[in-house]
């Protein structure tokens, strides 16, 4: 028993040293930037721990808690780009008055929550760890406290993912009470069709879990919560929570429901067409750069679900490389967002963007190669998502969605030009300050490499995520 | 392994542009001579691989293979006798482009220049790539060079031509995306090559052939979706319209002969008709339309998609006269029409205006460029003697062999032809001075004529000797035809 605990190392280490930063934070005065530096280097060493751990696949407590190569994939996701989101938004939060010590800390709780979370092997763990993390997304989404939208955005995120864990946790009841497991592995070998009621179970989860990925139906807190949150909040969330979220719903399609695939894939299906088409069109009308994100988050969330939708493997990594190649392009557009300053205030809408290109020509360029990528123009990165999606989607010949999910790429390319036309062909009005904002251009250059140069080896996260299924 | 020439092509314009963006050149004149300088060479290099490309061969030569995408797609290169005519002609106009920027543009020199690199690079990757996602990869890539060269560079509707642009190409292409991606999963792989070889069920195939005609119909561009072509030609600066014209047009028509006839030989032979139809349609109506522009640049924009359709009508007649005959007027189109735009270019940088009103009795004032101007009018409605003659007697010549219907047709287009070009030349070139500006009108510079009289050049020496186009492409288009039939009897 002892001996297994040295797979729980990263969330030990991760949790201890978090709480131990508290202590920090609660007696040193003006701590902020200790405790800042010191979470960044948490992070970094929970990184290396994970990467040095074997990928073998172990389960301990009972078979509650996995350690494998999939899980281990995306905790490594999820460290680096909150990595990146926190540091490149460190400018912004000491102007904007945000350096409060718990910041950092309340990230670090939520990273920890989605460990649990990606790393579950039970339905109660799971529950435990999505709680851990939606409760420290309230508390970051209202951290701006004397902001009347960002307690808006804040109290709105609180009631409306409350209703959706209720939900969640109904499911989960159900589940039980249906298949007297909680354990993944137990409820898949119990679950089969005839099961109904596990059906319904089935389906609370995935209205829980849809809420966390923010995809349509459910996705109506994203572009308030998006707009009223401070920018550095935004970005974590446009990030850090989908990626767990994403995980999540495809442990649930390869584990406990692996039975019910069909039922399940109808929704997915579902939901995945909604998504695309309300990001296309919603997205298309939006002045506030935030809240356009907002909406092609959700597009974006329904190309990865194409992926997931296939119910193979195949569909699956394809989907897992798509949301990494989604992180790394909005961390990219976000960090691009902390460059826009003038008058020690940052501006957020697009008609702010107007004619950059003149006086800004790097800055401009970089939104200019973000964009395209986040349309899925070829060279860049984002292309190779949509196609490794539409690859899977059509190795099953679901023709409709493919279809459909290419004509809604069409269409959101027409409000990301929007915006290039706004950078490229308008006449220029504002002039931005000269930010020494060393972090966020290096995210915003390594976002841009990433991107330009992955048609050079576009089979490298493939490779990677190949792996994290043989096992 | 041999030295990757290819990609070297391919890459050069590439590393130049970025040699260009990292040098700080205030004046944008280092900027111009190293483009001018790489894009020569890249031409030189070109005409290297023409010179030492085998015209007995069908098979393709120069072939680079590398894994690519988890080794089941490979980045595969690789040209013909049909592909190297195309790539030598990216690489012929690059050059001139880039000549004619010293003169029409003016602000933001540097980033021209390299969105023209950029856009050479990608259209070369077209023509050498031996496999359906590389092309796909290079055939979408231009968009985004292109876009901001009308959007940034372009006249006062610029945004709308340029979202027009974007928008239709892309929609087209997308069902293209999923046609490949469909192939992949039927033939196992997405290498040409290997496709040719392996038959692709007759259920799919209409579907697919029609897939692909929707990408290549837009780029063509094909009546009815057209529209977007004048537009763009309108508000794109000069090098731009000349790019889009001279190139990109052609990438359709190249598309056919590289994908939809020899992997889908049964939809090809089923859907001829409907090619024939929308092709006499294009020739007609756009050249009737083409009569009745008060802007230069539209009418030519119109001409062209007339040009187009004698391409695409002698591409499905299917014949070694008509195919060889589409191949030499898209060669000749890219050198006439990339001439035309330049000319509406020269007078529009002194005179600030494309319409055709303010023009007349240029050739008092401006007799060195009425004559070039005259030139390629001539070229244009396929004159006996120039290469345009040479293209459409061909296409002609196949067309009667299939239907006669179609061919009487599209004679009656050569009229028309004539009509607007002579009449475009009559009140521009001859009749009365209407603007008393022209009077003050400086004749062709040296640049300009560089520019100018190497197209004239080679439209004439093309059209009095067509051996070495000919000679290049004639194994590659017997093969295709072989083959064509084979595929036809065999199903």
């Amino acid at each position: 028993m002892i001996t297994n605990l040295n797979i729980l190392i990263p969330e030990i280490f991760l949790s201890l040293s978090t709480f131990s930063i508290l202590m920090i934070g609660v007696f040193l005065k003006k701590s902020f930037n200790i405790i800042f530096n010191l979470s960044s280097l948490i992070i970094i060493v929970t990184i290396a721990i994970i990467i040095s751990s074997p990928n073998s696949e172990e389960k301990i407590f009972l078979e509650s808690f996995t350690r494998d190569a999939f899980s281990n994939y995306f905790k490594v996701l999820i460290l680096l780009s909150s990595l990146f989101v926190l540091n490149s938004s460190k400018n912004f939060i000491v102007e904007n008055k945000l350096d409060k010590f718990e910041y950092p800390i309340i990230i670090l709780l939520s990273i920890l929550g989605m460990f649990f979370m990606v790393s579950s092997n039970d339905l109660i763990l799971f529950y435990l760890g999505l709680e851990l993390q939606s409760l420290s997304l309230y508390i970051l989404a209202s951290i701006d406290r004397d902001n009347l939208r960002s307690t808006e955005s804040g109290i709105k995120y609180f009631v409306l993912s409350a209703l959706s864990s209720g939900l969640l946790l109904y499911g989960c009841s159900l589940l039980y009470g249906f298949t007297g497991s909680t354990n993944f592995d137990l409820i898949a070998s119990q679950l089969n069709k005839e099961n109904t009621g596990a059906v319904f179970a089935m389906v609370f989860i995935l209205v829980g879990l849809a809420f966390k990925v923010s995809a349509v139906p459910f996705h109506m807190w994203t572009p308030d919560v998006y707009e009223g949150a401070p920018t550095s909040i935004t970005s974590y969330f446009a990030v850090v929570p989908k990626v767990a979220g994403l995980a999540l719903l495809i442990k649930f399609m390869f584990i406990p429901f692996s039975n019910i695939l069909l039922e399940w894939q109808t929704i997915i299906i579902f939901i995945s067409i909604a998504s695309m088409i309300l990001g296309a069109v919603a997205a298309m009308v939006q002045k506030n750069f935030k809240r356009l994100l907002a909406y092609s988050s959700i597009g974006h969330i329904g190309y990865a679900l194409a992926g997931v939708a296939t119910g193979a493997v195949s569909g699956y990594e394809s989907a897992i490389v798509y949301i990494s190649i989604y992180v790394i392009m909005n961390i990219g557009a976000f960090s691009c967002l902390y460059l826009l300053k003038k008058d020690g205030q940052y501006r957020e809408n697009i008609s702010d963007l107007s004619g950059i290109s003149k006086k800004h020509p790097l800055l401009a360029i970089s939104f200019l190669i973000i964009l395209f990528s986040l349309a899925g123009v070829p060279p860049l990165g984002g292309f190779f998502a949509k196609f490794y999606v539409f690859v899977a989607v059509l190795e099953r010949e679901m023709y409709t969605l493919a279809i459909i999910g290419l004509l809604t790429t069409v269409m959101s390319a027409f409000y990301y030009l929007k915006i290039i036309k706004t950078i490229y062909f308008d006449d220029s009005i504002i002039a931005f300050e000269q930010t020494k904002n060393r972090t966020a251009q290096i995210s915003i250059f390594a976002s841009c490499t990433i991107l330009i140069t992955f048609f050079l080896y576009p089979s490298i996260l493939n490779n990677l995520v190949n792996s994290l299924f043989i096992s | 392994m041999n030295f990757p020439i290819l990609s070297t092509l391919i890459f050069l314009p590439l590393l130049s542009s970025l040699f260009i963006f990292l040098s700080r050149d205030k004046k944008n004149h280092n900027s111009i001579y190293i483009s001018l300088f790489s894009s020569i060479a890249t031409f030189l290099l070109s005409l290297f691989l023409w010179y030492s490309l085998d015209n007995n061969s069908a098979e393709f030569q120069f072939v680079e293979e590398k894994s690519w995408i988890n080794n089941y797609i490979k980045f595969k290169l690789g040209v013909d006798g049909i592909s190297i005519l195309f790539i030598v002609l990216t690489t012929f106009i690059t050059p001139i482009c880039i000549i004619s920027c010293i003169n029409s543009v003016k602000t933001r020199v540097k980033e021209f220049l390299i969105a023209i690199l950029i856009l050479e690079t990608f259209m070369i990757g077209v023509f050498c790539s031996l496999d359906l996602v590389i092309f796909y990869l290079f055939f979408e890539a231009g968009l985004i060079p292109m876009f901001l060269i009308i959007g940034v560079w372009g006249g006062p509707r610029r945004v709308y031509s340029a979202f027009k642009f974007f928008l239709f190409t892309l929609l087209g292409s997308v069902l293209m995306l999923v046609a490949i991606i469909v192939i992949y999963w039927l033939t196992g792989t997405t290498d040409i090559t290997e496709i040719y070889k392996i038959k692709i069920p007759k259920d799919y195939q209409n579907i697919l052939w029609l897939a692909f005609l929707s990408s290549f119909a837009v780029k063509m561009p094909m009546w009815p979706v057209h529209t977007w072509l004048p537009d763009a030609h309108v508000e794109a600066p000069t090098a731009g319209s000349v790019i889009l014209a001279a190139i990109l047009l052609k990438m359709a028509g190249y598309g056919f002969l590289r994908f939809s006839i020899p992997m889908f030989p049964i939809a090809s032979e089923y859907f001829t008709p409907l090619i024939y139809s929308l092709s006499i349609i294009a020739i007609i109506y756009t050249s009737l339309v083409a009569l009745m522009q008060d802007d230069m640049k539209k009418l030519i924009a119109y001409s062209s998609v007339a040009h187009m359709g004698y391409v695409t009508l002698g591409i499905f007649t299917l014949t070694k006269q008509g195919i060889e005959g589409s191949i030499y007027q898209m060669i000749s189109h890219g050198l006439i029409s990339a001439a035309l735009f330049l000319c509406v270019g020269v007078v529009y940088d002194r005179l600030h205006s494309r319409m055709i009103s303010s023009y007349g009795g240029l050739v008092s004032y401006l007799p060195k460029y009425s004559f070039l101007f005259i030139v390629f009018a001539l070229a244009a409605l396929g004159l006996p003697g120039t290469s345009g003659f040479l293209g459409e007697f061909l296409v002609l010549t196949g067309a009667f062999q299939k239907s006669y219907l179609a061919a009487m047709l599209a004679t009656f287009g050569v009229v028309l032809g004539a009509a607007y070009m002579l009449w475009l030349t009559k009140r521009v070139i001859f009749g009365t001075i209407n603007n008393a500006e022209i009077k003050n009108l400086s004749d062709v510079n040296k640049s300009e004529i560089i520019m100018l009289a190497t197209l004239a050049f080679f439209v004439i020496f093309f059209g009095f000797y067509p051996l070495p186009l000919m000679e290049t492409f004639s194994v590659s288009v017997n093969s295709l035809i072989d083959n064509y039939q084979i595929a036809l009897i065999s199903n």
